[in-house]
């Protein structure tokens, strides 16, 4: 079975299913192999104030199918860490690989040099040694782990934490799940990374084609144009894909059907954590709406919603009443709609719902582009935008909806998009930005996006999360205005396969990002490029600025969508160097990464 | 009600943060600030945020509005009924203990906006004072960047300088490589069969590269005609690349040095521009560019046109002056793989003016083409 660490015993699984147990066949597979069968195992948890993890190779099963993979302590998803506001950990982790390793505590407060992360905290972890992380527990709610060194993520290294409120918990549930998404492929990361180097489209297999246009799909021939004439390409969507992925769930793919159980009536806690690499999920249980209680470990308000855009690195807990007897499949659907993940909540195990098909993958469109004020103001003038009776995409495939209206708006700005051409690389729209070959384009009129729901769900005829849906539960801890304001600019070259924070790769940047210690900065990133990015602080959350004052929801990740703005608040209250980087792994890789430091006041700088 | 209850139950209500109270309710508007600084400490609390180092002096979590103090005049203060505020001293020198009570004043003080819920403000209720990220923020100087090597302090200096190195080097800094054929055919000729072979390799980084390529074609059981090129390639834009080298011909001894422009142009075309001086002074240049239209996912058709010009004529070489050659062509690709796909297309070849004369006997025409675009 599932070798577990000596301090693996976890008393506290109160609420987590065990159906494993019933597994027969599964007594000599480890957890990771028991796929096929109804019923899947949750993760093994490892819970206490010590805590034995162990980095090493694995193969890892999906679908049946054998690919190689790195796991902790034998199993990927990595063992769930359960603890307890207020206590203190050692996690005693050892590399048992050929190569450095490391793991990062994500959206956990800890001392900087306790974070995690080569060459900004602390020197790594050496091949064949093991580092004893300590810190003190100092909140609560879902977060998770993951490594932080070469392309370790993508091998399955990352597993969720879920720390429990040191009173009651607040959110009151009969059970909860524990969901973590992720992605995998047969190919090694290098060898994903290289193809994209090589050839950023490489894995889509949903471009725009010939038979596409005479079929009438997608873009009509005058946009077309416009966009190549902008050497643009609205379908790139996701860099990576179905094409070589699989998604999983708890480390199960779609066939393997993880599923959890509930008990009809029962308020069930879904806690959500997108662990992916390069996956942006729309997260959904057909038949059954989400409550939304936490955002990335953090209590908010209710919301319910039939759908929730999880960008990578961001976590959700979600309360689910299912009443009927039945199953409900719960789907992530990449961003690009080229595949998904899959699993089963059911009363019993063995159970499965039918699986919605696929949704057509959504195109860019002008608000992508960063032309979000041009688009807005050709709708104002045309009023074409909320056409009445336009028909609602159902999970039926009606989806190719919402391209067509998106091509309405753009045909209202048509007449733009001659002289847009000339404009998109245009920097006196950002003049503090070099010219480098990193900025492919700088977005004309970006926009704040966060009151949208995320790429491609403007029109899936039900209610879809959207950050300023968020709104904490308890106010701020810090309230004061910023003292100063700095604007980040996200920018990349898809052609060469080239991302960067104002327009410098980390190889190339040479002073960090420099707060003083108790700082409040009002930080704007604007997303110069036509892909989403979760861009991730380390070692802080921020106040998103969505227009709630001192309850405005704080994050440790934020997605900006494509050509749209994020506005945060922070108190850069932890004294130390910070990696502050895009949570898309490749795209961290390539170069979308810098350091923050944070400095106390009285100190020299050093 | 002595000003005491009146601040004491603010205090409470507003520490309940509970829809139900309305600004100026329980106590004059005027007053929100006393409220604000008798309370102790906030009753509503966000996850709780650890002091990762003792070393990061922190300004009060909750701003404390300056107008409370204006509620102890000189007057009051010299009574002993109250404690008389102090001059306002920077965020650093105004610890919360302090500003707590009422020696200090820390800056930025928004008036609480608890007594406007957020419930009463959608409902129309009441308007909120701006609070938290509702305020406007202050255009104060950045500080200056220190040298992100905090963590040398507790690691040592040594221990983390392979890391930040390989950090570096790792996240944009890498090298990567590419060998691509683009054209590899066999042309099907009355008389003889021909090949004809266009390909590039890269190795570099991002922006700095070598690249060789080749071109050329040959009968089958003659000579090969063709080039070589090593050069140095480096983006200047987004799109393009300046590339510079050498070229040596294949079957003759000519050498020339290169200089040229490649990238793509708008409408995704792939597009080479390159002129060539010769070791004897004779200047060239080519252009060429190709398409590729995607019909299905896999099914491509890949327009492709070269053009070769001169300045004057170079007969040894059977080169006139203008408009040497021109070669025109369309190849169907199926990529059964990115990587690897077959394809078969037509070319069509002609030699121009003074060149059309000195090649008489081999001015081109058309040709079928069966081949395979690979790269890995
Ligand atoms: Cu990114």
């Amino acid at each position: 079975m599932t070798r577990i660490s000596d301090t693996a015993a976890s008393p506290r699984r109160r609420d987590i299913l065990r159906a494993g147990g019933v597994l027969a066949a599964g007594a000599c597979l480890p957890a990771w192999a028991q796929s096929g069968t109804p019923g899947i195992a949750p993760l093994p948890t490892v819970s206490g104030e010590d805590i034995r993890l162990r980095i090493a190779h694995r193969m890892l099963t999906i679908d049946g199918r054998a690919s190689h993979a790195v796991g902790v302590n034998g199993t990927v998803p990595a063992p769930l860490i359960r603890l307890r506001e207020g206590q203190n950990v050692r996690l005693h982790v050892e590399n048992a690989l050929d190569e450095q390793s490391s793991i990062h505590w994500h959206g956990l407060l800890v001392p900087f040099h306790m974070d995690g992360v080569p060459g900004v905290s602390f020197p790594g972890i050496a091949p064949r040694s093991t580092f004893t992380y300590e810190f003190p527990v100092r909140q609560s709610g879902t977060y998770w782990y993951h490594s932080h060194s070469g392309l370790q993520e993508q091998l399955g290294l990352y597993g969720p934490i879920v720390i429990d409120p040191a009173g009651t918990d607040p959110i009151v549930s009969a059970r909860e799940h524990v969901i973590v998404l992720s992605d995998h492929s047969p190919l090694h990361p290098h060898v994903i990374f290289r193809k994209l180097k090589q050839q950023g489209g490489y894995f889509n297999f949903q471009k725009q084609t010939l038979a596409g246009l005479l079929a009438g799909r997608d873009q009509r021939e005058a946009e077309r144009l416009a966009w190549g004439g902008m050497r643009m390409d609205p379908a790139d969507v996701a860099d990576v894909t179905a094409s070589t992925y699989a998604y999983l769930v708890n480390g199960h793919g779609p066939r393997d059907n993880w599923t959890g159980l509930f008990v009809p009536g029962e308020r069930v806690r879904l806690r959500i954590v997108n662990a992916s690499a390069m996956t942006t999920f729309n997260l959904r249980i057909p038949g059954l709406a989400m409550t939304v209680v936490q955002a990335d470990g953090l209590p908010v308000r209710a919301v319910t919603v039939d759908e929730i855009q999880v960008a990578v690195a961001e976590t959700y807990d979600v309360i689910v009443e299912p009443r009927d007897d039945r199953a409900y499949a719960l789907v992530g659907e990449s961003v690009d709609r080229s595949g998904m993940a899959l699993a089963t909540l059911a009363p019993r195990a063995g159970m499965r719902a039918a699986a919605p098909p696929l949704r057509p993958r959504p195109l860019a469109t002008m608000k992508d582009m960063g032309m979000g004020g041009m688009a807005a103001t050709a709708t104002a003038t045309t009023g074409g935008h909320d056409m009445p009776g336009h028909k609602m995409a159902g999970q039926d495939g009606g989806g190719q909806d919402a391209a067509g209206q998106d091509g309405g708006a753009e045909d209202a700005a048509g007449q733009d998009m001659g002289t847009m051409s000339h404009s998109m690389r245009d920097f006196a729209n950002a003049p503090e930005l070099k010219r480098t070959p990193t900025i492919q384009t700088i977005a004309p009129m970006p926009v704040d996006r966060t009151g949208e729901p995320g790429q491609g769900l403007l029109d899936v005829g039900h209610r879809v999360l959207t950050y300023r849906d968020l709104v904490a539960t308890a106010r701020n801890p810090d309230t004061r205005a910023p003292d100063r304001s700095l604007r980040i600019h996200l920018t990349g070259n898809m052609e060469r396969y080239m991302w960067a924070f104002d327009g410098e790769k980390l190889n190339e940047v040479t002073a960090p990002f420099a707060f003083l210690a108790g700082e409040r900065v009002r930080v704007t990133l604007v997303n110069d490029t036509m892909m989403g990015h979760p861009i991730h602080l380390h070692g802080h959350f921020f106040e998103l600025v969505t227009g709630h004052g001192d309850f405005a929801p704080r994050k440790h990740t934020v997605q900006v969508q494509p050509g749209g703005t994020v506005t945060f608040d922070v108190t850069t209250d932890a004294v130390g160097d910070w990696a502050f980087h895009c949570h898309m792994l490749y795209h961290m890789h390539a170069g979308m990464m810098q350091v923050v430091t944070v400095r106390p006041r009285d100190a020299v700088p050093a | 009600m002595s000003a005491a209850l009146a601040i004491a139950l603010a205090v409470q209500m507003q520490g309940m943060d509970h829809p139900g109270h309305m600004p100026g309710m329980t106590m004059p508007a005027a007053k929100p600030a006393a409220t604000a600084q008798a309370r102790p400490k906030p009753a509503t609390r966000a996850t709780a945020r650890p002091k990762p180092s003792a070393s990061a002096k922190r300004r009060p979590k909750r701003a404390v509005p300056s107008p409370a103090v204006a509620a102890c005049s000189p007057e009051h203060a010299a009574m002993g009924h109250c404690e008389a505020p102090m001059p306002p001293a920077s965020a650093d020198a105004c610890p919360p203990e302090h500003a707590a009570m009422g020696h200090c004043t820390p800056p930025v003080a928004p008036p609480p906006a608890a007594a406007c819920s957020p419930e009463h403000a959608a409902m129309g209720h009441c308007k909120p004072a701006p609070a938290g990220t509702a305020l406007p923020a202050g255009d104060g100087p950045a500080p200056a960047a220190p040298s992100p090597t905090y963590a040398d302090r507790i690691w040592g200096a040594a221990a983390m300088a392979p890391a930040r190195a390989q950090l570096r080097r790792e996240h944009g800094g890498a090298t990567f490589s590419q060998v691509m054929l683009n054209i590899a055919e066999w042309q099907p000729r009355r008389g003889a069969d021909g090949y004809r072979w266009d390909g590039e390799a890269w190795f570099g980084g991002d922006i700095d590269r070598l690249v060789v390529k080749s071109e050329g074609d040959g009968r089958f059981g003659a000579r090969a005609s063709g080039e070589v090129q090593a050069l140095y390639s480096r983006a200047v834009g987004p799109y393009f690349n300046l590339q510079g080298g050498v070229r040596q011909e294949i079957g003759t001894d000519r050498r020339y040095a290169v200089a040229g422009i490649e990238g793509l142009a708008p409408y995704w075309f792939d597009v080479e521009a390159t002129a060539f001086l010769s070791d004897r002074g004779d200047v060239l240049a080519r252009v060429e560019g190709y398409y590729d239209q995607r019909i299905t996912q896999r099914l491509i058709v890949q327009p492709r046109a070269e053009l070769n010009l001169s300045a004057q004529d170079v007969p040894r070489d059977r080169i006139g002056a203008g408009l040497v050659d021109a070669e025109l062509g369309v190849r169907l690709r199926y990529e059964l793989r990115r990587e690897f796909a077959p394809y078969i297309g037509v070319s069509w070849e002609r030699a121009f003016g003074e060149t059309r004369r000195l090649r008489a006997r081999d001015d081109g025409g058309v040709a079928l083409a069966v081949g395979l675009r690979g790269w890995f």
